[in-house]
């Protein structure tokens, strides 16, 4: 993007048609670290890589529970995320004083658009600069939904948002048409894989990524550390000989790992499925995903 | 009562100035009594099931207690529109601030803002007779009883509704200090069992229920302790 007489003002159009303070908001949203959003039938998971400022300070949070049914993972700028995350858990909380009912989020995620909308048309506002990856479960099944700082709002099957997030959406869109069969424990391992591609150095750990989880079954639930780390051990097992190296060690310690592990359901799964192409002893079954 | 249509009252005979009002009435008294015992580290809350209007039953099975987290709880007597809406706001502001604080609310907290909420409505108040109760901070037995419009006092053990003048001098009997001269001073005695207690409100319910015609079909019993909240009920006679 370069300077240009017509990108002083929201209110100034381009000769070309466009609006140059609502893209660079947009460019604000792929500064923020990635996150990614996914469903299945059954349910919605969002996955976020978590940053820090300075190794003195926490991370930032980029989940937030809405509603029992519903959150969202914001990427850009927090602050005008948690206002945006205020204004939707207020509204989550009259719908259901007034109607006894959680709120549907189609209707909620175009509340949001048209506030964002707000911002691309006053001239004394700014648009807001966070990008909101919306996950919930309501009458109609489970949604994704974008909300974008230019007022737009996308339903998803997948996406993924922030910086790299190019990488997390090529994974998406490989592997899409196994979602809406998922089960929620490969669902989330799914996310993880995406968010994986995503990372520029260093390894995914329960540390550095939060993910959340919601369906109909299922109220809006954040999982982080200790609750999150037998997903991180499983998708160790099933990292790609490619992006891995062989490791024959590997092996044993995925042993290992599945053992420790606790009842989420696709561990079964994974103690059979060693990777085909790699250093695995036991490779006779092909591997569940790449 | 609150559904019927507005009737002008008469007028006096001519030379008498006397205005002309309606006598329909915003409010309506749906009956029904609330209990609440403290102990060293329990709390027992009963509200009965009825709820009447005028001489008739509307229900025999409506409860009267709002659960807000596992360690307070909010029972009103009185009229259940009102009630039904003051739990709905006390609900809303616990979400909010659970929000905000990332934890759920105590029970001193949501007695306060019972009180506030209750006193917002000063000019127009909630018909509502409340009792706040739960564990504490230290985890002792908490019981916090209202007036309609906010004012409130920490107990021992307290009652609310169309039997409480049947039931509070029952409680004071059996859980009130022997007398004020005995040192340490203390209001009410240290706990009874648990199992003492809910059997001395059991049967408190089962008096009120004898004489007061409001109160009786079930008793709904929450019994509250560190390790969450147990309910027990009792039958009434459905006369």
């Amino acid at each position: 993007m370069f300077r240009n007489q017509y990108d002083q003002d929201v209110t100034t159009w381009s000769p070309q048609g466009r609006i140059f303070q609502i893209e660079y908001a947009m460019e604000a949203v792929k500064q923020g670290s990635a996150a990614v959003g996914l469903k299945s039938g059954e349910h919605a998971v969002l996955a976020t890589i978590k940053r820090a400022p300075s190794d003195l300070s926490s991370y930032q949070r980029k989940i937030f529970k809405i509603d029992d049914h519903m959150g969202i993972a914001i990427s850009g700028l927090t602050a005008d995320g948690r206002i945006l995350c205020r204004y939707m858990r207020n509204e989550c909380l009259n719908h259901r004083f007034v109607y006894d009912s959680p709120m549907p989020l189609g209707r909620l995620v175009r509340q949001v658009a048209d506030k964002a909308q707000l911002g691309t048309q006053r001239s004394w506002k700014r648009p807001y600069g966070v990008g909101l990856i919306v996950a919930g479960h309501d009458e109609s099944g489970p949604h994704i939904f974008y909300n974008c700082p230019s007022g737009n709002y996308y339903d998803y099957k997948a996406f993924a948002m922030g910086a790299r997030s190019q990488a997390a959406k090529t994974y998406l869109e490989r592997q899409f048409e196994t979602f809406a069969a998922a089960s929620l424990d490969d669902l989330v391992k799914h996310a993880l894989h995406a968010l994986q591609a995503s990372l520029q150095d260093g390894e995914l750990t329960e540390k550095n990524c939060s993910v959340a989880v919601v369906g109909g079954d299922m109220p809006f639930t954040l999982l982080e550390d200790d609750s999150l780390a037998p997903y991180i051990a499983a998708i160790k097992e099933e990292e790609p000989a490619a992006a891995a190296g062989m490791e024959a060690e590997g092996a044993a310690a995925e042993g290992d790992a599945a053992a420790g592990e606790g009842g989420a359901a696709g561990e079964g799964e994974q103690q059979q499925e060693q990777q085909g192409g790699g250093g695995g002893d036991d490779g006779g079954e092909a591997p569940m995903e790449q | 009562m609150a559904t019927a249509l507005p009737v002008r009252a008469q007028v006096p005979a001519a030379g008498q100035a006397t205005k002309q009002h309606a006598s329909w009435s915003p409010y309506d008294d749906n009956g029904g009594t609330v209990v609440a015992v403290a102990g060293d580290d329990y709390c027992i809350v009963a509200a009965s099931t009825r709820m009447s209007t005028g001489y008739s039953i509307l229900t025999r099975n409506k409860s009267k207690i709002l659960r807000l987290n596992p360690k307070c709880v909010v029972a009103s007597a009185g009229m259940q529109a009102d009630m039904e809406t003051l739990h709905k706001m006390l609900h809303s502001r616990h979400v909010t601030y659970q929000f905000n604080h990332r934890r759920p609310m105590s029970c001193p907290a949501t007695a306060q803002l019972l009180s506030n909420t209750l006193y917002y409505k000063r000019f127009f108040p909630y018909y509502t007779f409340n009792l706040c109760a739960g564990l504490d901070d230290e985890g002792r037995g908490a019981v916090y009883t209202y007036d309609a419009i906010g004012s409130y006092e920490r107990v021992g053990y307290g009652c609310q509704g169309s039997g409480k003048e049947l039931i509070q001098p029952v409680l004071d009997n059996q859980l009130k200090a022997a007398s004020p001269l005995v040192l340490p001073q203390q209001q009410w005695l240290s706990s009874l069992p648990l199992e003492q207690a809910v059997d001395l409100v059991k049967g408190a319910f089962v008096s009120a229920g004898e004489r007061d015609i409001y109160t009786g079909d079930d008793v709904e019993i929450l019994i509250i302790t560190k390790d969450g909240i147990r309910t027990d009920s009792l039958q009434l006679k459905r006369d």
